[in-house]
Parts: C-alpha cells; sequence; structure tokens
C-alpha cells in the first residue's frame, strides 16, 4: 500500500535539547495510525513537522511525495489545503459562531456561493451530530462539543490527512466514546489518512490500524493494535496496563530519600 | 576583572542584545504587516472596517467624555490666564489652538492606546495562546494578512478620527464654559478662532501627528500580542507593555514631529 507520509531519520533539537532522534515512520494511505508517548516525548513536534510548522534539523518529512521542508511558503500553504487538523483542546475562533468556523476554510479557500456554503457547513456539522448548534458561539460549548466543531471545521474541505493533536484530553467517557467513533467514521467516510497523537491507550487501540510508541524522542515500539496489547516489552507493557512503575520510573530522580530526611549524612 | 563587573557586562550584554534582536523582528513584523496588506483593502467591508468599529466606533464614549471635560477645562483656564491682559475673547484661539495642534492628536492618543491598544494585544495574545493563530496557518491562511493587516489599517484609520472628533468636542467644551457659562461674546470667540486656526499649518499638522500616532501605537499592540508568550501571565505583561511603550512612543513622536512642524527646523 503506497504510503501517504514517510518520516525518515528525522532529527530534531529545540535551541541544543534534542526532541526527536532518528525517527522512522510511515503512514500507509486510508489508514489511522496512532503516535503514543509520555508528555513531552516529541509526538505533537513531529505532528507540527508533518504539517510544515517545524523543519527537522537533519532527515525528510515527505507528504504525498512532497519534502515539507523544501517548500515554499505558497506552496506549503497548497499543501494544508489538503490537511485538516485538530487540535488538543479544539482552537476555534472565540468571536464568531458554530457555523462561520466550520465555515472559514470554505468561504477562505472557494469562491462558492453562499447557499452552497451554508449545506456545505451544515453536512458537516450534521456529520459530528451539531448542525442543531450552529448558532451558539464557542463560549457556550461543552468541551466535548467543542472538540466535535473542532472536528468539523477540520473536514470542511474533504483533506486527504486530518491529524488530531490529543483529541481525548479533558473530554468524559461519553463525549471520549463519541470523538474517537468520530475520528474512525470519519477517516472511513472520506477515506482520508489519519494520524492521532495521543496518550489515552485504551481508547485509541479501540480505532486505529497501527500505533508508534515513542520515549525520550525515539520510536521504541511499533505494531497492531493486538501486537500492542500483547506485548512484553516493558515500556509497552507499562504504558498500555498504566503501570505505576517500569522502565519509567515513579520516582524523578534526585537525592535519595533518607538523605533528603536528613537521617543520613551526605557523602562527600 | 573582578567577577561582580564581569557579570554586570554579562547581563548589560545580554540585555542589549536581546533588545536590539527584538527590535530586529519587530521592524520585519512592521514589514510583513505592510506588504501583506492587500487583503485588507480587497475586502474592505469585510474585515477592515469591522475592525474600524471595535477600535474606533467602541472608542467613542471615552473620546466625546474627555474632549468634552479637555476643552471645558481649556476654557476656564484660558479665560482666568488673558483676562489678566484684557483679551478674553482670545479664548477661542487659545482653546481651538491647543486642541487642533497638540491636545487633540496626543490625548485622543493616549486615550486609544489604553482603550483600543490593549485590547488588541489581549486579543492577538488569546488568539496564540489558544492556538487560533496556529489553526489559522494549519488551515492555510496567512494571520498577518487575515487577522493583523485589518486591525492595523482599522487602527490607522480610526485614530486620526478620534482625534478630530476629541478636537471638535474640545472646542465645544470651550465654547460651553467661555461663552454660555462665563459670558464672553460668541462673535469674537468663533471670529478669533477662525481667523487664527490656519487649515495647513494647523489642522492637517494635527491629522498628520494624529497617523503617526495611529501607526505606532496599533504597529505596538500587534506586535506586543503576536509575541506575547501563550500564558496568562504572558499576555498580562504584553498588554501592560503595550500601554507604557506606545505612551512613550506618543509623548516622544509628538516632540519630533513639533520640532519639525512649528520650529522650521
Amino acid at each position: 500500500m503506497e504510503n501517504l507520509v514517510e518520516i525518515k531519520d528525522v532529527n530534531f533539537a529545540y535551541d541544543v535539547r534534542p526532541v526527536l532522534k532518528g525517527i522512522d515512520m510511515t503512514v500507509p494511505r486510508g489508514r489511522i495510525v496512532a503516535i503514543m508517548g509520555l508528555s513531552g516525548c516529541g509526538k505533537t513536534t513531529l505532528l507540527r513537522m508533518i504539517g510544515g510548522a517545524l523543519r527537522p534539523t537533519t532527515g525528510t518529512v515527505t507528504v504525498g511525495g512532497r519534502v515539507m521542508s523544501e517548500l515554499g511558503q505558497e506552496e506549503l500553504y497548497q499543501m494544508r489545503r489538503k490537511m485538516g487538523m485538530l487540535y488538543q483542546f479544539g482552537a476555534l475562533f472565540t468571536d464568531i459562531s458554530v457555523f462561520d468556523n466550520v465555515a472559514f476554510q470554505i468561504r477562505e479557500h472557494t469562491d462558492l456561493p453562499e447557499a452552497m456554503v451554508h449545506d456545505l457547513v451544515l453536512m458537516k456539522l450534521n456529520a459530528v451530530g451539531l448542525r442543531g448548534a450552529q448558532h451558539m458561539m464557542p463560549s457556550e460549548l461543552s468541551g466535548g462539543m467543542a472538540r466535535r466543531v473542532a472536528l468539523a471545521r477540520a473536514i470542511a474541505l474533504d483533506p486527504m490527512l486530518i491529524m488530531y493533536d490529543e483529541p481525548f484530553t479533558g473530554l468524559d467517557p461519553i463525549s471520549m466514546g463519541v470523538i474517537s467513533n468520530l475520528v474512525r467514521r470519519l477517516s472511513d467516510a472520506l477515506g482520508a489518512t489519519s494520524i492521532v497523537v495521543t496518550h489515552d491507550v485504551q481508547e485509541s487501540l479501540k480505532i486505529v490500524d497501527y500505533v508508534y510508541f515513542m520515549a525520550d524522542g525515539v520510536v521504541v515500539a511499533q505494531g497492531t493494535p493486538e501486537e500492542i496489547r500483547k506485548s512484553n516489552a516493558p515500556f509497552v507493557h507499562q504504558f498500555v496496563w498504566g503501570e505505576m512503575d517500569g522502565p519509567m520510573p515513579f520516582h524523578y530522580p534526585g537525592a535519595p530519600y533518607a538523605m533528603d530526611l536528613e537521617l543520613e549524612p551526605a557523602r562527600a | 576583572m573582578p567577577e561582580h563587573t564581569a557579570k554586570g557586562l554579562r547581563i548589560v550584554g545580554h540585555r542589549v542584545i536581546n533588545g536590539v534582536w527584538r527590535l530586529g523582528y519587530a521592524s520585519r513584523f512592521f514589514l510583513f504587516t505592510l506588504t501583506r496588506s492587500a487583503m485588507s483593502f480587497r475586502r474592505f467591508r469585510g474585515l477592515t472596517f469591522r475592525e474600524i468599529y471595535f477600535a474606533g466606533v467602541l472608542s467613542l464614549i471615552i473620546i466625546i467624555v474627555s474632549g468634552l471635560f479637555v476643552g471645558m477645562v481649556l476654557g476656564l483656564q484660558g479665560y482666568e490666564t488673558l483676562q489678566r491682559y484684557g483679551s478674553s475673547e482670545a479664548v477661542g484661539t487659545l482653546v481651538a489652538l491647543s486642541l487642533t495642534r497638540e491636545l487633540g492628536p496626543v490625548v485622543s492618543a493616549l486615550l486609544f492606546a489604553s482603550r483600543a491598544g490593549s485590547a488588541m494585544t489581549a486579543e492577538i495574545g488569546l488568539m496564540k495562546a489558544t492556538e487560533q493563530i496556529s489553526a489559522m496557518e494549519m488551515m492555510a491562511v496567512d494571520p498577518i494578512a487575515r487577522v493583523i493587516g485589518p486591525r492595523f489599517w482599522g487602527g490607522v484609520i480610526s485614530m486620526p478620527l478620534l482625534a478630530a472628533m476629541f478636537s471638535a468636542m474640545g472646542v465645544f467644551g470651550g465654547y460651553l464654559i467661555a461663552v454660555v457659562v462665563i459670558g464672553v461674546d460668541a462673535g469674537a470667540f468663533w471670529s478669533q478662532m477662525q481667523s487664527a486656526v490656519d487649515f495647513r499649518h494647523d489642522i492637517v499638522n494635527g491629522v498628520i501627528k494624529s497617523v503617526v500616532f495611529g501607526v505606532a501605537i496599533t504597529a505596538i499592540a500587534l506586535f506586543e500580542g503576536y509575541d506575547a508568550p501563550p500564558t496568562a501571565e504572558g499576555v498580562a505583561g504584553a498588554t501592560t507593555r503595550t500601554v507604557v511603550t506606545s505612551s512613550l512612543a506618543i509623548l516622544g513622536l509628538d516632540f519630533v514631529l513639533t520640532a519639525f512642524m512649528f520650529k522650521g527646523i
């Protein structure tokens, strides 16, 4: 199967702090791929790199056959019109209504008559079950509803690639289930490729086709959800089953406990 | 070299380098805003007009009330001083010249910086903190052209109109006090004002000042918002910096412009 996204030997550092170290990944067309890992392991940085917002220090990120870091602004914007992104907290424009949020990209990039924009927006809102909330302002929405509106906005132009940055964070179990179902359903309906960056293991394993595990800037494990569930790799096991201690220690490195409590003298 | 001297020099050097870097960044931001302004004019009704409403129309109340009171105070103070020399009819001239040359552009600019400039910084800063600017970029919409440009031109267009409104209300306030309350002859009040105020020398120069202040305030406000760290503290600090920097810029620029306009330098 042809790959839509190919990441080859990507390294990246903020100033001198390395964030990504030799990452290799592929995302086949039409599939949902999850990138999982602890907070701060470089998942979102990788997503921003796929969207062309960051350039790798070395290595290449290729989307649809184009190397993202080689694109000029005009070409980058052309490419981004084929992408949709769902932000962690929605990132809805707070000064315009739900309807206008979803219509934003359609109005900016097309010359469609307003009647057609209206129909398209209602179709997208209907797909996420929020047609009835079209006149509401973002401040009137719950967290789950805001995420669904942001999803409708992300798919407004029927993108070939949809990126989700922590789509389940801060949601109640019902909203989480709704969002995860929508991710699967919309990807299938649009024939889109999806990349889900998350640390919510159980919810995402239900809907994705393939999983990459990242830790400390490198890919430590990968496989289908079934392979991941059965994995005996210590890090994967600890992460999937939420164990308190393991390769990722419970205690942040520091001086011995007894020494901090001044129960034994510091060694020279 | 003693350690504390070296440390002091390092701190000074660090601050100077940061200051120069930030000035360069702000200059590039301003240049980008100008070069990507086509959308602000192409979609004037949809985008820039809205910003004129937010920056200009919503600032009208504070401008009208302040202008009226400043004019009334000028009327009182002017009359009190001029009557000592037996020329109390010249109070109209004093009020009009003070307002069109100085107080109109300067005080309305200070009010504009506090009212509209701070609002612009907070809005852009919060848009950045809530990832709205990033989302726009990911939707292939240039935030400089779509968000910054219309606000910049909205502010630049609003500022001279607000200054004119301030001056007009000030003249009216001066008239209320000098003519209606104190009893200065209305004919003398208006005719002396008409003969003393020169359109090009006084009014046009006042308008030029307010346009320059408008450019300075909106550029500072938008840059501070765009550059604000994406935290509550960062946005609060940026809003404060907008008001302080704009106010100092207005007063500094006013001196330079006045020196060129009215001293023949």
